[in-house]
């Protein structure tokens, strides 16, 4: 304990708790311990404070009303864009469109950039360990538009095969679609050498970030990614809003998404003139208050200090693979050398699910299952595993409490 | 069971049981015994067709209609989940089709297993229960098909 004392003196994670009302809880009269952070963060007051503040002082529909609480409400939405942009290091405000989150992000690159771009026999790739998020939505345009999907496989620990993916490469490939962060394994994706490789044949290249996001500092102009995706309550932020970042110019080419408010200049019956970006991509009411909210969680990161949080999360992880690879019979699935925040295993004929039960019951929360990523799971020839996930705000004595509580799952189910 | 019993007063005895126990650690403990106790399905049945979908684990159910009810087989990869089984086929298990049909199933929730059933989708239950009354739907309107076609002939 001394020794994870000062391992993690850099961040007062101690008094960095005390900011998340929910880490206070009891489950099942044990004090939680929140390990699915990769599914969702928990959110820190001001955060909750924000979203209290805007439907108690200035809740108002943006852009179009010229009363003092619109213009309020729409200062504080356009404030969270600007945030967004410094916080991904993108040139302009207007390369970023507010999105229900990831998803939907990826769903608007494909069906209009794709749509417009992808052609019959063109060749769409992405990798073994993607969400569905970022596969159906890439099956479904190549379904229409009779295009390949294909897939860069991996080696047994986690990690991409570069060379296979440099064969895929082809005259043909158009778009390569890749994660940054592995939702199920925690692998960091050299994304930033995968774009040169794809943008050497000419092709685009949208990063999934959702798992990244909140981890490192994203710099999508260094990474010269052509899209960026991510999602608002992976960092702290609420749920129902997410960022597609893309370059001005490929979102000026592209063609509109969803028709409605916001995204149109002018209608007539004969013909509608569209927006300016990035309200062009922004169809009717959007989801004002947790826009608003988003800078709330952006700005706390930042003021935390991600270079701390990292070295934090980096210790955590290292700490709990150390200690849950002692457990005998337990076998920890990605052990990629590039890693962070998530600790996915499998125990020998003990099922993931009845972990997850069983360590629910002891306050700690892990996912288990296959963490939307089937391909994944049957390459790697499991159903699913257990996953834990770190944040800012995990502790050594919280990882300390995991290792006993996996061994009482052993014995309760052996 | 030789006395015929009502799908409720079995979902009562159960809720009974339960009662004993004074931690999760107890009823859980239980759980898994009667996961472990479950027979194990014949090997013939575990294929796709059998396969009740969104559980999170693999879950095998089969029916049979036997002299006006029905009787369930089930396995599943998750031991958890075998002991909830366990207590659907022991409640439902040997009731006409109506019977199960109208079952409302209020131990589940009783014994804290879930605290909306039409909600979770986590421990498969949900999924679980509606394939057996699924079953039971099936055989009814085909044994109402049958008597029909007797009536008629």
């Amino acid at each position: 304990m001394i020794e994870s004392a000062t391992i993690s003196n850099n961040l007062d994670v101690y008094s960095l708790r005390q900011q998340f009302p929910a880490l206070d809880r009891k489950v099942k009269g044990k004090p939680l311990v929140y390990f699915d952070n990769a599914a969702t963060a928990q959110k820190p007051q001001v955060v909750i404070e924000t979203l209290n503040q805007y439907y108690t002082q200035y809740n108002a529909n943006i852009h179009r009303g010229i009363h003092t609480l619109a213009e309020e409400a729409t200062a504080a939405f356009e404030a969270t864009r600007d945030t967004v942009r410094q916080y991904i290091h993108a040139t302009s405000r207007e390369e970023i469109i507010f999105t229900r989150g990831t998803t939907e992000g990826i769903n608007l690159v494909a069906s209009t950039w794709g749509r417009q771009n992808i052609d019959k026999g063109d060749e769409i790739i992405i990798s073994t360990m993607e969400h569905h998020s970022n596969i159906v939505p890439w099956q479904i345009l190549c379904q229409e538009k009779e295009a390949v999907l294909k897939i860069i496989p991996i080696h047994d620990n986690g990690e991409l095969i570069l060379e296979e993916y440099e064969k895929l490469i082809s005259p043909k490939t158009k778009f390569v679609s890749i994660v940054h962060v592995s939702n199920a394994l925690g692998t960091v994706n050299p994304v930033k050498k995968i774009i040169n490789i794809a943008h050497r044949a000419g092709a685009k290249v949208l990063v999934d970030g959702a798992q990244s996001a909140v981890h490192f500092d994203i710099n999508v102009e260094d990474l010269d990614c052509d899209f960026f995706v991510l999602s608002s309550h992976k960092i702290y932020g609420p749920t129902g809003v997410g960022v597609l970042y893309g370059k001005k110019s490929l979102l000026e080419s592209m063609p509109v998404y969803q028709g409605g408010g916001e995204m149109i200049k002018e209608v007539s019956f004969k013909k509608t003139i569209y927006n300016d970006l990035p309200y062009k991509f922004e169809a009717g009411t959007p989801n004002i208050a947790d826009t608003v909210a988003f800078k709330a969680a952006l700005d706390f990161v930042q003021a935390t200090g991600k270079e701390k949080i990292r070295k934090h999360e980096s210790s955590l992880l290292a700490h709990a693979t150390a200690k849950l690879s002692e457990i005998p019979g337990l076998r920890i699935v990605g052990t990629a050398k590039d890693k962070t925040s998530v600790v996915s295993f499998v125990m020998e004929g003990i099922h993931p699910q009845d972990i997850g039960i069983l360590l629910d019951n002891q306050g700690i929360a892990v996912r288990t299952g296959h963490h939307c990523t089937q391909p994944l799971m049957d390459r790697l020839g499991i159903p699913g595993t257990a996953r834990v996930s770190l944040a800012m705000y995990n502790t050594m004595e919280e990882i300390d409490a995991l290792i006993p509580g996996v061994h009482k799952v052993k014995k309760m189910l052996s | 069971m030789n006395q015929y019993q009502t799908i409720e007063s079995v979902e009562n005895e159960i809720v009974d049981e339960f009662s004993l126990f004074d931690s999760w650690d107890d009823k859980y403990e239980y759980i898994i015994d009667l996961g472990k106790k479950l027979p194990p399905l014949d090997e013939q049945f575990k294929k796709d067709e059998n396969k009740v979908r969104g559980c999170q684990s693999t879950v095998w159910l089969v029916a049979e209609y036997r002299d006006g009810n029905v009787y369930y087989k089930a396995e599943s990869d998750a031991i958890i989940v075998k002991g909830l089984i366990s207590m659907l086929i022991r409640v439902l298990s040997g009731h006409t089709p109506e019977e199960i049909i109208n079952a409302k199933l209020d131990f589940i929730q009783k014994i804290g297993m879930t605290t909306h059933l039409a909600q979770t989708r986590s421990n498969g239950l949900l999924s679980m229960v509606k394939q057996m009354k699924h079953f039971a739907l099936a055989y009814k309107l085909k044994s109402e098909a049958e008597n029909n076609e007797r009536r008629s002939a």
